[in-house]
């Protein structure tokens, strides 16, 4: 097909890979993990720890293996990713590391490595298997299944403090959960990518609302379903609120109909109304949540939810310092769910909003590769896989800041848990592998002719390049020989542009579309 | 499409929004409301998390601390807890603290921001200041010589330097031992149950928190009244007080126990006791007057710190002539601490001043260097100098040859007067022996010592139980102490 507005770098311009800010950022982030460990050392022993060289070194080969990963299969990848992940892993370890001083017969921060480690090496797998992300666009269905079994798969082992989500063998625990976050993203990206016409332009409209048809929604529900089923049967409210989270915002991207927030809302509100009622684990966390201090007026202490409270307290703007405050007082689960109370005291107000600033600028990368992508799989997944992130911090670190109610979630690449570490690792090599493809320089985009045919785009620099023209796949691109439905939907409207005179509305739309991101991309 | 990523960016960026307000709400604006929550262990785990300040006698610590390798890791220690218990109180990691303990507590914990060298530097850098120490007043012999001489006896003393108010003495027994509070194990719950089941109630601070009543021994300040009031202008002349001496209003007969009370001089009726006399000057003065004065003295004053706060002593301002009477002789409602009667005697000696008394000389930071200082200070002019030389001399008269001489000591000048306070139920329960007085060495310019002493010794014969019997000679004792 034709694309009139089709732009282009010039030719001989050089899209700029960026590796070496990269490598110069890594170095920093290694340098401030070390730089903590040696504090905590001091704080707590007078003494520079024996170990943090070869923690240093431990966390530098992580990086190093990460960058070259990175410098030889995605050149194009957007810089930022990879350092703020290692930092936020480095200072995850040195927290963990900093808490085993309260407990010295159980240590968590060698295992906490072993794990980064292996997260690290699933990245570099990933990034250097992993050619092209929309191949993952073929296995959507098979993703999913594989992600139900995973979260199924706990119900049939003993719950561990209340929630049935974890899998333990000979010694080693772990929550499958956590990866299937990952898989029913991708599931979701790709079925959302496939049907977002039919979702978007049938239905009833009532009142300013347009609503979908029954044979689109059935999907839906059964998503829904799939969470509410995960709450009551695996009493893990984080994970049912991830998910519905995640897929709400996806489904709002895909198609732009406010009805379907409308619908999620209200099946999120009857949910967690019917679950608030009948199931009192989940009754008991809304409890405790209004009334972090009933537990104190009713003579029993603090609950851990004050105590966690007590902690960010005592941190106040500036904190006490790595290593000299009484985070300990939390008790069980200070090295996983609770870990940011910990960072909240010794690193006060200041190192708190760092941090915020840290998920937030790995989100905000995740959603600028989403702008910058030009096949919709590709942007739902980036969006998918960063809102993740953006919610999942929200919802641990609103909880242990009673903000919402608690959920038992670790808060990514910080948190002592192999299982989620390893996830985060591998949504991080995902944002990689699709941010290289939106800032890859297309090869086929440099034929002559093409170049500045919209002229205000010509002035742009070549950075401003829509890295993929469906059409001009290099090669198969499909939706997986009809394992997605509404082909036909696709065949001739996949591409933005060629929305033109179909739905003029739409078209309108994606054109603006197209100029905002010209700007995006400056 | 990017309409709706832009969108759900914002809806991210909400979500940062929402936990940034939260964060500084929890930890600047109910930071403050989350500190102080009784539940939350924190300040008890940096409080003894360093060894605690001492607390100096004559220069020496009698506390100390003691590295239990806990939690709550340094535990108080008392060189000699029983007898400095009165003026120490306790340090625990489980009942808190008492007395100078509690009211120095910034210091000895460290907490007080004056112990600070940089002051804002270290509330940004959290840096913890070693516990300073607190220099107390107390003399170590007097102290000594007030414990030893209650010995066994119930009972409270209460010593002052009357130009200073300097508290030299602060003894009340029986006494315990702080010791035993310090520290997490059982035995401190134990102990603590024991003390507060005790008859004997030994962590009373009787010579500052215990008042009696005041009996004969506030018959000085009905003096004073009675003089600064010019009811009595010169003590040796004849008053015409009738013997027994039917309070106004009533037909309640007041008898004396000593003889030649009738139309008796100030100075016969002071050293011998009459209740009548001053019963029927109490009545002369009026209740607006003898109030007038007893306040100046200290009564009702219930913001008296030394600097802990001291229990209130008692005259009271809505009576009739008949209760007036009996409150000029120190029944009825009226009640005082030790300390205050110590204040009332004092007065006297220094010329009608009564001077703040206090218990802390100064304090110090870790390393000695003085961090703030007490200045003596004038709390009231009680009576006019003139009032002041005749009550010396009639204080005077009852130790050589009144009801006081138990108390005279060669080379010094004693004053003193006795008391027998009834109580209880139809004045049914055993009297407290009262004794105030005070002793300058001849030569000397000022006085160098008021006493107050009470003994409420259960097991005593009624009979025995007279001021000049029991308490004279522990006064003696504690005079002669601070005399040397």
């Amino acid at each position: 097909m034709t694309a009139p507005t089709a732009d282009a770098p010039p030719p001989g311009l050089r899209m700029p890979g960026r590796r070496g800010t990269e490598l110069a950022l890594l170095a920093g982030a290694v340098l401030i993990s070390v730089c903590g460990y040696i504090d905590v050392g001091l704080a707590r022993q007078n003494a520079v720890p024996g170990d943090a060289a070869s923690y240093g070194a431990g966390l530098a080969a992580l990086a190093l293996l990460g960058h070259l990963a990175v410098r030889f299969r995605a050149p194009y990848a957007d810089p930022l990713l990879l350092p703020i992940a290692i930092l936020l892993n480095g200072l995850g370890l040195l927290l963990i590391f900093r808490l085993d001083l309260e407990t010295p017969v159980d240590r968590a921060a060698p295992t906490q490595l072993v794990w980064s480690a292996l997260g690290v090496g699933l990245f570099a797998a990933v990034v250097l298997l992993l050619r092209d992300h929309r191949t993952l666009q073929r296995y959507a269905y098979v993703s999913v299944a594989a992600g139900l079994v995973l979260m199924v798969v706990p119900i049939f082992f003993p719950a561990v403090n209340g929630a049935k989500i974890w899998i333990r063998v000979a010694g080693f625990s772990f929550q499958p959960g956590e990866f299937a976050k990952i898989l029913i993203t991708v599931f979701f990206a790709a079925y959302l990518a496939a049907n977002r016409n039919a979702l978007a332009h049938t239905g009833k409209r009532m009142w300013k609302l347009q609503f979908p048809t029954g044979r689109v929604l059935g999907p839906v529900v059964a998503v829904w379903l799939v969470s509410v089923g995960v709450l009551v049967l695996e009493r893990d409210l984080g994970t049912s609120l991830l998910f519905f989270g995640v897929f709400v915002v996806l489904l709002y991207v895909a198609t732009g109909r406010t009805g379907w927030i409308a619908v999620g809302l209200l099946l999120a509100a009857a949910g967690a109304a019917a679950v608030g009622v009948l199931e009192p684990h989940v009754h008991s966390r809304v409890a405790d949540w209004l009334h972090p201090f009933a537990s104190i007026t009713a003579g029993r202490g603090a609950s851990q939810l004050a105590q966690s409270l007590f902690a960010f307290a005592a941190g106040g703007l500036l904190g006490t310092g790595l290593g000299e405050g009484h985070s300990a007082l939390i008790g069980f689960a200070m090295k996983s769910d609770f870990i940011l109370a910990t960072y909240g005291e010794e690193l006060g107000l200041t190192g708190l909003t760092a941090l915020f600033l840290l998920y937030a600028l790995l989100v905000a990368r995740g959603y600028r590769a989403g702008l910058a992508l030009r096949d919709p799989f590709g942007r739902l997944l980036a969006v998918g896989l960063a809102s993740l992130l953006a919610v999942q911090v929200f919802v641990i670190a609103g909880g242990v800041m009673g903000l919402i109610p608690l959920t038992g979630m670790a808060m990514p690449f910080l948190a002592q848990g192999g299982s989620s570490v390893v996830t985060n690792w591998v949504i991080v090599a995902l944002l990689i592998r699709v941010s290289d493809s939106a800032r890859r320089p297309h090869p086929d985009a440099a034929e002559p002719g093409v170049v500045a045919a919209a002229g205000t785009d010509g002035a742009r620099s070549g950075a401003s390049a829509p890295p993929y023209e469906e059409d001009d796949m290099p090669y198969g691109y499909g939706y997986g020989g009809g394992e997605v439905e509404d082909n036909h939907h696709n065949h001739g409207n996949h591409d933005e542009r060629g929305n033109h005179g179909n739905h003029g509305n739409h078209g309108n739309h994606d054109e603006y579309d197209h100029h905002d991101d010209q700007d995006s991309h400056r | 499409m990017n309409r709706y990523i832009r969108r759900a960016s914002v809806f991210c960026l909400l979500l940062l929004v929402a936990l940034l307000l939260n964060a500084a709400r929890v930890q600047v604006f109910e930071a403050g409301h989350y500190d102080d929550d009784s539940a939350n262990r924190r300040a008890a785990l940096t409080r003894y998390s360093q060894p605690r300040g001492d607390i100096l006698v004559d220069g020496e610590p009698v506390t100390g601390s003691r590295d239990s390798g806990g939690r709550l890791r340094y535990e108080r220690t008392y060189a000699e807890g029983p007898l400095y218990a009165p003026v120490t109180g306790y340090a625990s990691q489980v009942y808190g603290t008492s007395l100078l303990e509690n009211a120095e507590d910034d210091v000895l914990s460290g907490t007080d921001p004056r112990l600070a060298a940089v002051p804002l530097w270290t509330d940004i850098s959290r840096e913890q200041q070693p516990g300073g120490d607190v220099v107390s007043t107390v003399v170590a012999a007097v102290q000594q010589a007030a414990f030893e001489g209650l010995g066994g006896k119930k009972g409270a003393v209460a010593a002052v330097q009357p130009r200073t108010g300097k508290i030299l003495a602060l003894v009340s027994t029986p006494s315990y031992d702080p010791n035993d509070l310090a520290g997490t194990e059982q035995s401190v719950a134990d102990t603590w149950n024991r003390l507060n089941r005790s008859a004997g109630q030994p962590m009373i601070n009787r010579a500052l928190k215990q008042t009696y009543p005041p009996g004969s021994t506030f018959k000085v300040v009905t003096a004073a009244a009675a003089l600064d009031h010019r009811k009595v202008t010169d003590i040796d002349a004849a008053t015409d007080a009738p013997d027994p001496y039917t309070l106004p209003g009533t037909s309640t007969r007041l008898t004396n126990e000593a003889g030649g009370c009738a139309n008796a001089s100030l100075r016969h009726a002071f050293e011998v006791s009459c209740n009548t006399v001053f019963a029927r000057l109490g009545v002369d003065v009026g209740l607006d007057g003898m109030v007038g004065t007893a306040e100046k003295f200290g009564f009702n004053d219930a913001d008296l710190k030394i600097p802990s706060t001291a229990a209130r002593s008692v005259f009271d301002t809505e009576m009739d002539d008949a209760q007036v009477a009996l409150s000029a002789i120190g029944q009825y409602d009226t009640t005082a601490t030790p300390l205050q009667m110590a204040m009332v005697a004092a007065a006297v000696a220094n010329g009608g001043e009564v001077k703040t008394p206090y218990l802390v000389d100064k304090v110090t930071d870790a390393h000695g260097g003085t961090v703030a200082a007490t200045r003596h200070k004038t709390l009231h002019r009680a009576m006019s100098r003139g009032t002041a030389r005749r009550l010396q001399e009639m204080m005077t008269g009852v130790v050589t040859r009144g009801t006081g001489t138990g108390a005279a000591i060669d080379g010094a000048t004693v004053g003193g007067k006795t008391g027998t306070a009834q109580h209880g139920v139809g004045n049914k329960g055993t009297p407290y022996a009262w004794f105030v007085s005070w002793a300058k060495k001849d030569g000397a310019a000022d006085p160098a010592v008021a006493v107050a002493v009470v003994v409420e010794d259960a097991a005593a014969d009624r009979a025995d139980i007279s001021g000049g019997g029991s308490a004279a000679p522990i006064a003696r004792a504690v005079m002669r102490a601070a005399l040397r």
